[in-house]
């Protein structure tokens, strides 16, 4: 469901650009609103998010789409927890559907996915070993590397019970606005992915924009 | 086909077990009554912070259910077990376990205090259970399989259980291809629509079976799969086993 926002990006207290293949981490609070923007388009922001205070506690995939009955994300999802909280809600998006179930990239997935010669290519797992160890004070270890979303993805499912991967929903310019419902650790991944029709195979920009309540 | 059966045993419904799975058995699953959840986790035993993983499996072969062909990756890139047989068609592996709390809800208090060994487990509760066994909490617990249970979607994604996917005898065999820490618990599937908690049991049993040879079902059921295999080999790499399938990387 496309619904767009009413917040300009010069009211944001916070604004980052984190180019392709660059990892982000950073907190929100409850009540904060945050943006990501997919500034050039057929960009995938692989995000996961955290209960700040108690990690254990994470976004979940089949929570999420379990309890809204849907398996794509959009505006008026609420992103559950594995402990079945609430954590965000998608409360703008002028791209209309994001994927959940495709997971992140990751050197040893894409030997499988593309060609064993691909081990060495960069890609989103390893974006986010880097980050969880370079950055110890969030309390992240490999086993938090769970089943992410992809914003800006999307991944059909057919009557067939097939899955294809199609791009052209997003394009440049479009986002996705959450508001959290509890202190949030977030940790994106933007997608260094080169072996992707579905991005054209050139990565690009994403920003990121946080307003507070 | 020379499969020779080394353990069986019938779990009842709403249990829970975990054990391991050497290379190369066979893991036979029976839904004797119909009706029955078989809730799968993996894990690989020599290293625990490797486990199944629900996308990667999805996206790899471009499916969103799980049958006879489709292997069943770790995170690491390798196949923790190939689906053999089936006879079921189409698993579940997106919607995760009921957890104690919508357990309760849905079905009413059930405690150990009043009803002993036919109290209402969560399936959330058994692999907690299982997990911790193995020094393993809730941050380990990945998406798992739910043998037996339908879940489709219409065009606008929507989810729906289809309770009529069900029939007496629908089996699994599974073929480990990597020794593996199987959890397995036989609690409701979360969008079972039944009114009260069901409670069917499963058929477990071991088989020992002949080695993978080059036109295996799984091995060539997808291009992706040949490679998941092939780096399945590689971790077992080793001089006094001559692999059984010469892999190319086409
Ligand atoms: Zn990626």
């Amino acid at each position: 469901m496309i619904r767009e926002s009413q917040r300009q990006m010069l009211a944001a207290h916070f604004r980052q650009v984190i180019p392709a293949g660059d990892y982000f981490i950073h907190k929100i609070r409850a009540g904060d609103t945050f943006r990501i923007l997919d500034l050039e388009g057929n960009q995938a922001a692989d995000t996961l998010f955290y209960n700040a205070d108690d990690p254990a506690e994470r976004y979940s995939a089949v929570d999420t789409v379990r309890e809204n009955g849907n398996v794509y994300l959009t505006a008026g999802t609420l992103l559950m927890s594995n402990r079945g909280n609430p954590m965000l809600e998608i409360v703008a998006d002028t791209c209309g559907r994001h994927d959940t179930l495709g997971g992140a990239c990751a050197s040893e997935s894409n030997t499988v996915r593309y060609a064993l010669d691909k081990r060495c290519m960069h890609s989103c797992r390893d974006s986010w070993m880097l980050a969880i160890n370079r950055h110890e004070e969030f309390g992240l270890s490999k086993r938090d590397i769970t089943h992410n979303i992809n914003f800006f993805m999307n991944v059909p499912v057919t009557a067939e019970g097939g899955l294809t991967f199609e791009d052209g929903i997003s394009g440049a310019g479009k986002y996705v606005e959450l508001e959290a419902k509890m202190d949030i650790t977030v940790l994106i991944s933007n997608c260094p992915q080169l072996n992707n029709p579905c991005n054209g195979y050139n990565p690009t920009p994403i920003e990121v924009a946080v307003w507070s309540q | 086909m020379s499969e020779t059966l080394i353990y069986d045993y019938t779990m009842p419904g709403g249990h829970h077990w975990s054990f391991r799975m050497r290379r190369g058995t066979r893991l036979r699953l029976t839904d004797l009554e119909g009706g029955a959840n078989a809730a799968l986790l993996f894990y690989n035993p020599e290293n625990l912070l490797e486990r199944y993983n629900a996308p990667d499996t999805l996206k790899g072969q471009h499916t969103f259910k799980l049958t006879r062909g489709n292997c069943l990756y770790s995170d690491m890139g390798r196949c923790f077990a190939s689906v053999i047989e089936d006879s079921f068609g189409w698993h579940d592996t997106v919607c995760g376990n009921l957890s104690a709390d919508a357990c309760l809800k849905k079905y009413g208090e059930h405690s150990y205090q009043a009803f002993r060994n036919g109290w209402f487990l969560s399936g959330e509760a058994s692999f907690l259970t299982e997990l911790a066994k193995y020094g393993l909490t809730e941050r380990d617990m990945a998406a798992n399989l739910n043998l037996f249970s339908k879940v489709y979607t219409d065009e606008a994604g929507n989810l729906a259980y289809d309770p009529s996917a069900s029939k007496p005898g629908a089996q699994v065999v599974l073929r480990f291809d990597m020794d593996t820490l199987v959890l397995m618990h036989t609690c409701p599937h979360p969008l079972n629509p039944a009114s009260a908690y069901p409670r069917h049991p499963v058929k477990v049993e071991f088989l020992t079976g002949p080695a993978m040879t080059e036109d295996d079902y799984c091995l060539n059921f997808r291009p992706e799969n040949r490679r998941a295999l092939e780096n399945t080999r590689l971790y077992y790499l080793d001089p006094a086993i001559s692999p059984t399938v010469a892999y190319q990387n086409p």
